[in-house]
């Protein structure tokens, strides 16, 4: 495939309605130095998602219908495994994750399995508190445990996989709530990748708040302890020779 | 000869699950617990004096309690097989559904390099607005 004999790595956009910003994201990472190729997976969308990013110069891959970030990263994966891409990275089509960290984030590579963009602890003016600070804390703690390093930011979207972890997602990668930032993760390093935490700077969303309702931080609290006693409560994936899958 | 209304209900129940066997609308997988269910009715509705026996041997003072908790295990059984079922069935679509997007993808790039050979690049060519 000519896509993949150049490009270094793929930039894999999971988008579900994401037409307002997904054609300004798509040009920033083609507008970057480093020779990316992008897939935008188009979840479904009832806008113009796809026609947006295809325009702005992207390989588009429409599902027949919305699965969710996890559903959309997984068929994602499959399609870099299959097109022989060594690293993927995810970015989020709104604009949050900064193109220009892209490099950074693939780098971690070098050290592991799993790269994962951190959003500093004292910079941005991401703010929480409440539950869903003691949930991100919680989540972060056990993680960090079991991955035997320092990790601050595991609901992070913005991470780096190399042909191991996308192996081992392309096994175990839930389209549920949480499952691609939670319950991925945890499994992954049950079944032996190594992970490595990236800091880079998160921009506002171009589209939509971070909701502050307490009663959706507890539920998301609520959620999140769910998703991770069934993440660490999962058996182990043991194949790794997946190809093509 | 028992209760003869019963008895008639569980033959009609019966027949309706071996009629949907054979026009192929319900599955041998699906239909054998219900068949089992049928018939266990249908001996039950021809001989209730069974009933008392069973329910004496496993000491349930009243026979009707035997049916309920009998019923509600069942329909317990049933509810989790479905569950797995579907899950099982929400993952196959899945999977066809990255098939296809992976597929339609690739056919797209391929008639869009049958179209312009200067389809080059890290990067397909943007179509024409």
């Amino acid at each position: 495939m000519e896509n993949s004999d150049r490009a270094s790595a793929l930039v894999i956009m999971p988008a579900w309605n994401e037409a307002d910003s997904v054609g300004n994201t798509v040009r920033e990472v083609l507008a970057l130095a480093e020779n990316y190729a992008v897939l935008v997976v188009n979840d479904g969308s009832t806008d113009r998602t796809a026609d947006v990013a295809r325009d702005a110069g992207a390989t588009v891959m429409t599902l027949p219908f919305n699965l969710g970030v996890g559903g959309a990263m997984r068929a994602g994966f499959k399609y870099a495994t299959r097109l022989g891409y060594p690293k993927v990275v995810q970015v989020d089509a709104d604009g949050q994750h900064d193109p220009r960290d892209i490099h950074r984030v693939l780098a971690g590579l070098d050290q592991a399995d799993i790269s994962i963009g951190a959003r500093f602890a004292e910079r941005g003016d991401y703010q929480v508190k409440g539950p869903r600070k003691w949930a991100m804390a919680m989540l972060a703690g056990t993680i960090s445990l079991l991955a035997k390093t320092k990790l601050t930011d595991v609901t992070s979207g913005f991470r780096a996989a190399n042909e191991h972890a996308m192996a081992q997602y392309l096994d175990h990668y839930p389209a549920e709530y949480l499952g691609d930032t939670i319950d991925s993760l945890v499994v992954a390093v049950r079944s032996g990748c190594s992970v490595v935490q990236v800091p880079v700077e998160m921009r506002p969303r171009q589209g939509g708040q971070p909701s502050h309702n307490p009663l959706k931080a507890a539920l998301y609290l609520g959620r999140s302890v769910f998703a991770l006693l069934f993440a660490l409560a999962r058996k182990k994936s043991t194949v790794f020779t997946a190809e093509g899958a | 000869m028992g209760n003869l209304p019963a008895f008639i209900l569980c033959l009609i129940i019966v027949a309706v699950v071996l009629e949907m066997v054979r026009r192929k609308q319900l599955r041998e997988k699906y239909a054998l617990l219900w068949l089992v269910v049928g018939l266990a009715t249908l001996v039950l509705a021809a001989w209730p004096q069974l009933l008392g026996i069973v329910a004496q041997w496993v000491g349930i003072a009243l026979p009707s309690n035997l049916i309920f908790i009998l019923s509600i295990l069942l329909l317990l059984g049933v509810c989790l097989h479905l569950s797995w079922e579907i899950s099982g069935a929400e993952d196959e679509t899945r999977t066809l559904a990255e098939e296809v997007a992976i597929l339609r993808t690739q056919v797209e790039r391929l008639e869009h390099g049958a179209d312009s050979s200067t389809a080059q690049g890290s990067v397909p060519p943007r179509p024409s607005p």
